[in-house]
């Protein structure tokens, strides 16, 4: 570690020794929490080492408390700038386990806000990346899009960031009226955004040169390593999952994976970008192939009647009465009433819950709710495993849950994309200088929360 | 609290209190998701500026608030202690997000349950992760709480802790 | 090749090592000695039948708590009792816990020319908790190795630095162990609360 070397030119020449420099858990790279130790030769990185696991909050261990719905909000937090895409993951390898098939709109739902989802995280990712070179206002332009973003999802879903809108069977509520011009409003002002990026830095000298033959990895290396994602498709591997095992409605979309050719940071700078257009273009075509709706025409049928009193009705005995009416419920419970539950849930009572009508005013559906909330009763799949694949916004996050027949998950396993990739960035920066570190580093995206879990 | 202080003094005193509310200079210890509200907060829409704490240091030495974001784990902890005391007094503390309020959900074998363990916390900022508004918030609390500190920045005397190892 | 065409492969190649396999809910799962598992690995990789270059996941299942919630005594019927999904080969109920075995090794396997998927399991004992390292043919073996050792304590053999990767060094115990109390803390510093 520390010892000197012979200086090229002979006796007489200066004496050189490694330096070890710790590039702390605490550091200004707004990525999260790692600890690179670098060992330096001048300005040159011979060596590097990675520490992870600082932000390890037991996710596994955790999901092995709660019941399957339970888990959705631990699954919100794991990769936290896309979290409607672990949302969707977990809930899909669910159903694969129960066998269960939910309802077309419902598959549309979920693949739009997915492709918001990542259309946010690449935002964050290049503008955190770009802010560390040197290019704040990038930073600025990307989180004001990413903020549109953020208002169009808490439309939908009621909140910006953690949203475990997906629910096993299906997902929470129905798209709200007006959903699609705020989204055409909303990917106007991000093409914009994206626009104006392109001119201040696809071209840019300053950029192109920290970019451009730093941070190299050639496709064995990542086929070995496990990479997939973004960071595999720079180094010209065309591997998408949801082109190559398509799942949801995805093989009904047409978009196109974008590839790198030398495996740089500016390649996968590149491929971030244009992913997002298609991305766009994802989103585009799935509100015009989605599978309306019903027509609520402003007042679904029957009388409107507060929740609460249709409960005392019904627990007097007046069922007939209560009938024809609708329960008034909170407005965070909009969007799922009776009429619109066939689009948005699978038919099936031992697994989602009933619609709010049904819960208050007749005794079947406060069965059902009760056997799927109450403590100890709940989902219940049958016993076996199952591995799901989904396209992360890293890479492929897969989800291998194990169940033995009870009310909460046996095990269950997230397979984070960033985790391969952070194992090979020793790689990654072995031969580039120390100022290449932060470029290098940057476009790995790391997420604590997926990496450590 | 301000003793024996005449007019002119406890003018200054309000006169630096004035200066210190409206220079933050914060150290955004950022760990998980509440990072993103973070940013969020710190860029242009619920711009964080107005409030003249926009610049981030990122260096404990320089910095006068300790922005605590996003859960602390186990191992984590001695790190965030040592930025702690690095930092030079007037020094407050904000707790941001219920993992480091509280420990939020993760109530499991790696987090701590609440920074406030191992250290004073001036300010908690519940949310998981909290709204840019409530941040806001919390900031105007602190702002107000550096009013009215006494000017050599000492603050109340908190309870006698325990001994811990 | 489709899941059971995969699994007929291997148990040809393989015939000796196989202990059991199966293709619940389409995914194809084979359950191997821990023998064999190295030799099995390199024909996966580099046979041209199956070219299973990506190594997706490493990951270790505890099996001793098995079935032994508790459920509320009228709530008997487990589980939903739909008819399978018409593009999901079905009716390969799931054979259980690997018997007496309580931790069980799970690989996943992923082929990008041939684009099929492959399960491997290799159940292991308490007593005797080692099997082979895979860090020679995929190198993301490495780290995700050191999460299984860190995690539950299973020792791979070759491994060239097998050290905790989530936990600090002085934690004591393997998290993810049913045995494991959930919210058992060992703090470095600070209270033990």
């Amino acid at each position: 570690m520390d010892t000197p070397q012979t200086p090229p030119g002979g006796p007489g020449e200066l004496e050189t020794r490694d330096m070890l420099l710790n590039v702390g858990p605490a550091h200004p790279a707004m990525h999260g929490i790692v600890r690179i130790v670098v060992k330096l030769d001048g300005e040159q990185v011979e060596d590097a080492d990675v520490e992870i696991g600082y932000l390890h909050r037991g996710f596994e261990k955790m999901a092995e408390t709660v019941d399957y719905n339970g888990v959705m909000p631990y699954t919100d937090r794991l990769n936290y700038v896309s979290p409607l895409i672990n949302n969707m993951g977990y809930c899909m390898a669910v159903e694969k386990l129960l066998g269960l098939s939910v309802p077309k709109r419902c598959h549309y739902i979920r693949v739009i806000l997915s492709e918001i989802s990542r259309i946010t995280d690449h935002l964050t990712c290049v503008g955190a990346g770009a802010m560390e070179l040197g290019a704040f206002t990038v930073f600025l332009y990307m989180i004001k899009a990413r903020e549109y973003l953020w208002e169009l999802v808490e439309m939908v879903t009621g909140a910006r960031l953690t949203v475990s809108f997906c629910r096993v069977g299906g997902v929470k509520s129905d798209l709200p009226e007006g959903f699609a011009e705020r989204c055409g409003q909303a990917l106007r002002e991000t093409r914009k955004v994206l626009t104006e990026v392109d001119r201040l830095l696809t071209r840019n000298r300053i950029f192109v040169d920290r970019m451009s033959g730093t941070g190299t990895i050639s496709a064995e290396d990542a086929i070995s390593h496990g990479i997939t994602g973004p960071f595999l498709r720079g180094s010209g591997v065309a591997y998408d999952v949801r082109k190559e095992c398509p799942y949801s409605v995805y093989d009904q979309m047409d978009f196109d994976v974008p590839i790198g050719t030398r495996g740089d940071n500016l390649d996968r700078y590149m491929v971030r970008m244009e992913e997002m257009e298609q991305s766009m273009r994802i989103i585009e075509q799935a509100l015009r192939q989605i599978p309306p709706g019903p027509i609520l025409a402003g007042s679904e049928t029957g009388r409107p009647m507060a929740a609460s009193e249709m409960v005392d009705q019904g627990k007097i005995g007046n069922i007939r009465s209560i009938a024809d009416t609708r329960a008034v419920t909170d407005p965070t419970l909009e969007g799922a009433a009776r009429p619109q539950h066939p689009s948005i849930a699978a038919g099936e009572k031992r697994v989602f819950l009933p619609p709010k009508e049904d819960t208050y005013g007749n005794i079947e559906g406060l069965m059902q709710h009760f056997k799927l909330v109450m403590y100890g009763h709940g989902v219940r799949p049958p016993k076996g495993e199952v591995y799901f694949p989904v396209e992360g916004a890293n890479g492929e996050l897969g989800f291998y849950v194990v169940s033995d027949g009870g009310n909460t998950p046996y095990r269950v396993r997230v397979r984070p994309p960033c985790f391969a990739i952070m194992s090979a960035l020793p790689k990654l920066l072995v031969g580039d200088m120390m100022a290449d570190v932060t470029p290098t580093f940057g476009s790995v995206n790391m997420i604590g929360g997926e990496l450590d879990r | 609290m301000f003793g024996d202080a005449g007019f002119l003094t406890s003018r200054i005193e309000e006169a630096i209190g004035w200066a210190r509310k409206f220079s933050i200079f914060q150290y955004p210890f950022v760990t998980a998701c509440c990072g993103m509200e973070y940013m969020a907060t710190a860029c242009s829409h619920y711009d964080v500026d107005r409030f003249g704490a926009g610049l981030p240091r990122f260096s404990p030495r320089q910095a006068d608030v300790l922005f605590v974001v996003g859960t602390i784990s186990h191992k984590m902890l001695p790190v965030l202690k040592r930025i702690y005391d690095q930092m030079a007094e007037p020094k407050w503390v904000v707790s941001f997000g219920v993992c480091t309020c509280t420990g939020g959900f993760y109530d499991n074998y790696a987090t701590v349950m609440g920074i406030d363990t191992i250290m004073p916390v001036d300010v908690y900022i519940p949310g998981c992760p909290p709204r840019p508004e409530y941040v806001l918030d919390g900031l105007l609390k602190l702002q107000a709480k550096m009013q009215a500190q006494h000017s050599s920045g000492r603050r109340p005397e908190p309870e006698p802790r325990p001994e811990f190892e | 090749m489709n899941a059971d065409a995969l699994i007929q492969a291997v148990k040809d190649r393989f015939p000796q090592g196989v202990i059991a396999s199966h293709c619940y809910r389409g995914d194809a799962t084979v359950l191997l000695g821990r023998e064999v598992l190295p030799e099995v690995a390199r024909t996966l990789k580099t046979d041209p039948a199956f070219q299973m270059n990506f190594l997706m996941d490493l990951t270790a299942v505890d099996f001793s708590a098995f079935g032994t919630r508790p459920s509320p005594a009228f709530f008997n019927s487990s589980g939903v009792g739909m008819g399978p999904r018409p593009q999901i080969p079905d009716q390969d109920p799931w054979p259980g816990p690997p018997g007496p075995a309580r931790f069980l090794v799970v690989y996943h396997f992923f082929s990008l020319p041939l684009k099929h998927r492959l399960r491997l399991e290799v159940p292991l004992d308490e007593a005797d908790l080692e099997v082979d390292s895979l860090t020679s043919l995929w190198a993301g073996a490495n780290w995700l190795e050191r999460e299984v050792w860190d995690m539950f304590g299973i020792r791979f053999r070759g491994h060239p630095d097998l050290k905790r990767i989530l936990m600090y060094e002085e934690f004591v115990g393997h998290p993810l162990r049913k045995d494991y109390p959930v919210n058992k803390r060992q703090p470095l510093i600070g209270p033990r609360n």
